[in-house]
């Protein structure tokens, strides 16, 4: 009765939602006494899971699952708990995870709890930590199911080495022609970008930039500290840039490490998206931006000469630090 | 074509969240409640489906007596008819089940609902909905044209979209992008006047077992005072950012 993982990979290299899945579940399963099993889609090297925290990886190899389809990957992770007799199941909260949990949780009949921020207070009674009201937020969520299921939030836990080889095993699920009857026609995806699923660093602008013609700076400064761009919405709202790129309530909520807002007056919509963020940094003129209350660190002053100087010194300090 | 659109009636977006009965609930006190944004901009796709290819529009909601007026306001924005289940919401698979069974009692070809809602943020009623009803399901889904039994949409994805094909009947998780803000509706008197007369039924559960309960509520810690820099040393910001918050 394992804890079982969805281990996302991308072109056969492990995401670090994955290791971080994996490093959290290796937690649990401390606390209720059993091992962790992996279920890894298409990845060779399996090494990166045995390192953090992994017992078992049930390989599945099928050229059908190369692309993401939600309703295979839940019916192969279903087949995958009922082997192991899985009573807990983690995922990240990647988009790809939140589109396959759901049905999983109804294939497994399970609870399903998004967004956890913590270890689980307890096993017994099950009891997870998550934010609510975006973030505004947390609530305390007791499971009533036998099977449960986590989303972790990114970055909540962070990565735990472990020394340990994983047994790998192969694992083939029965699928059936249903499983795919959503088709993928085209996938559009910016390669060499840093996403902000996936960066521990955001760069966000606002208003205050004054037009899409200058975000060329807030890009470099992105680009100094392999930050993703976001933005404001009245930003993607007048179209300065892409609706995927706003942060907040009825857009994206963002957790990483380092949020650094410029121009940014910060509505109570946009703080509660990036609430879970655990640095962050504002530049901004108005020394009575809201945001300022939320923020670890300020800077009152005209953005359009503080990011190029910060730029420069950030240059300097990722040199000399390399 | 027969299209549902879930309902969740939600805090307005600018609501401060307090909680009463020793943090066991949420504070309703001076908060305006709204269709919830994901399930707003679903509801402006489905009144063009209406508009341009002669759809009909139902909306529902799990929930008291109290989101009755949320429910109104998408009549008087331009649903058909609106259905309540009469239950508190109180955990997404429970929601997922009586719209399930709204959805299977009406036989529809399109249920649209918002991928998640602000309150609870738990992003799985249209996932689960999509499969008690064995139905397709593409999540956070940002464009959606149908033609006979036929959809064509496209889903955001981390760092990009994906375009896909699938056949009715389809669940999809709405959000922001499936149409634009602009396009967004205020009920006018008219639509506010008609949405008296229309029927808006009221069903009660069938399944009140939840998967999850919520034991309590907290509120995050009061932030410290934000540290101001000199914008004439920004190496103390990289200094702090490096030695103290370990970030970069």
């Amino acid at each position: 009765m394992s804890v079982l993982v969805y281990t996302e990979s991308e072109e056969g290299k492990f995401k670090k939602a994955a290791l971080e899945v994996a490093s959290y579940a290796k937690e649990v399963a401390g606390m209720m006494g059993t091992t962790v099993t992996a279920v890894t889609f298409n990845a060779e090297d399996t090494a990166d899971l045995g390192k953090h925290g992994v017992d078992k990886v049930l390989k599945v190899s099928n050229d059908k699952l190369n692309n993401f389809n939600a309703e295979a990957y839940a019916d192969a992770l279903t087949q995958a708990a009922e082997k192991e007799g899985a009573k807990v199941i983690i995922l990240s909260q990647s988009a790809n995870s939140k589109y396959l949990a759901p049905l999983l949780a109804v294939h497994l009949n399970a609870g399903y709890a998004s967004n956890v921020m913590a270890l689980p207070e307890s096993t017994d009674p099950f009891t997870v930590k998550r934010t609510a009201f975006t973030n505004k937020a947390f609530s305390f969520t007791k499971f009533t199911t036998d099977v449960k299921i986590i989303g972790l939030s990114k970055n909540a836990f962070g990565l735990k080495e472990n020394q340990g080889d994983a047994a790998v095993e192969d694992f083939n699920p029965e699928l059936s022609s249903e499983d795919f009857s959503v088709n993928v026609t085209n996938v559009d995806k910016a390669r060499d970008k840093v996403t902000i699923a996936d960066a521990e660093i955001v760069v966000s602008g606002g208003r205050g930039m004054k037009g899409p013609e200058n975000w060329g700076m807030l890009e470099e400064l992105a680009d100094t500290l392999g930050a993703a761009t976001a933005c404001s919405k009245p930003v993607s709202d007048m179209g300065w840039r892409p609706h995927s790129e706003h942060v907040g309530q009825t857009g994206k909520p963002v957790a990483a490490n380092l949020y650094i807002a410029v121009g940014i007056s910060g509505a109570i919509q946009h703080l509660a998206g990036v609430s879970a963020s655990k640095t962050k940094v504002v530049i901004n003129n108005d020394p009575e931006a809201p945001f300022f209350k939320a923020a670890d660190y300020g800077i009152v002053g005209d953005a359009f000469e503080i990011v190029p100087k910060l730029n420069e010194k950030l240059k300097e300090f990722k040199a000399k630090n390399a | 074509m027969k299209i549902l659109v879930c309902i969740s009636h939600v805090p307005d977006t600018t609501s401060k969240i307090n909680f009463t009965d020793n943090n066991t609930q949420f504070d309703t006190n001076g908060v305006q409640f709204v269709i919830n944004p994901n399930d707003e901009f679903g509801l402006t796709r489905a009144m063009w489906f209406k508009e341009k290819q002669g759809a009909s529009v139902d909306v529902v909601n799990v929930g008291g007596p109290e989101t009755e007026p949320t429910l109104r306001k998408a009549l008087a924005i331009g649903a058909d008819n609106a259905i309540r289940v009469n239950t508190p919401a109180k955990d997404g698979f429970q929601v997922a089940k009586e719209l399930a069974k709204v959805a299977q009692d009406g036989s529809y070809d399109l249920i649209i609902a918002g991928r998640e809602s602000i309150d609870y943020n738990g992003g799985m009623v249209p996932g689960m909905l999509a499969a008690i009803l064995k139905a397709n399901f593409v999540n956070t889904c940002i464009s959606l044209e149908v033609e006979g039994n036929e959809a064509k949409a496209v889903r955001e994805i981390d760092g990009g979209k994906e375009s896909v094909t699938a056949s009715l009947p389809l669940v999809i998780g709405a959000q922001k992008g499936l149409v634009e803000e602009s396009d967004l509706r205020i009920p006018n008197m008219r639509g506010i006047m008609m949405a008296r007369k229309k029927p808006l039924n009221v069903v009660e559960p069938v399944d009140s077992n939840q998967a999850t309960e919520v034991e309590k509520f907290e509120k995050p810690d009061a932030k410290g005072a934000v540290k101001l820099i000199d914008p004439d040393n920004l190496d103390e910001l990289i200094n702090l950012l490096h030695n103290e918050a370990k970030v970069i």
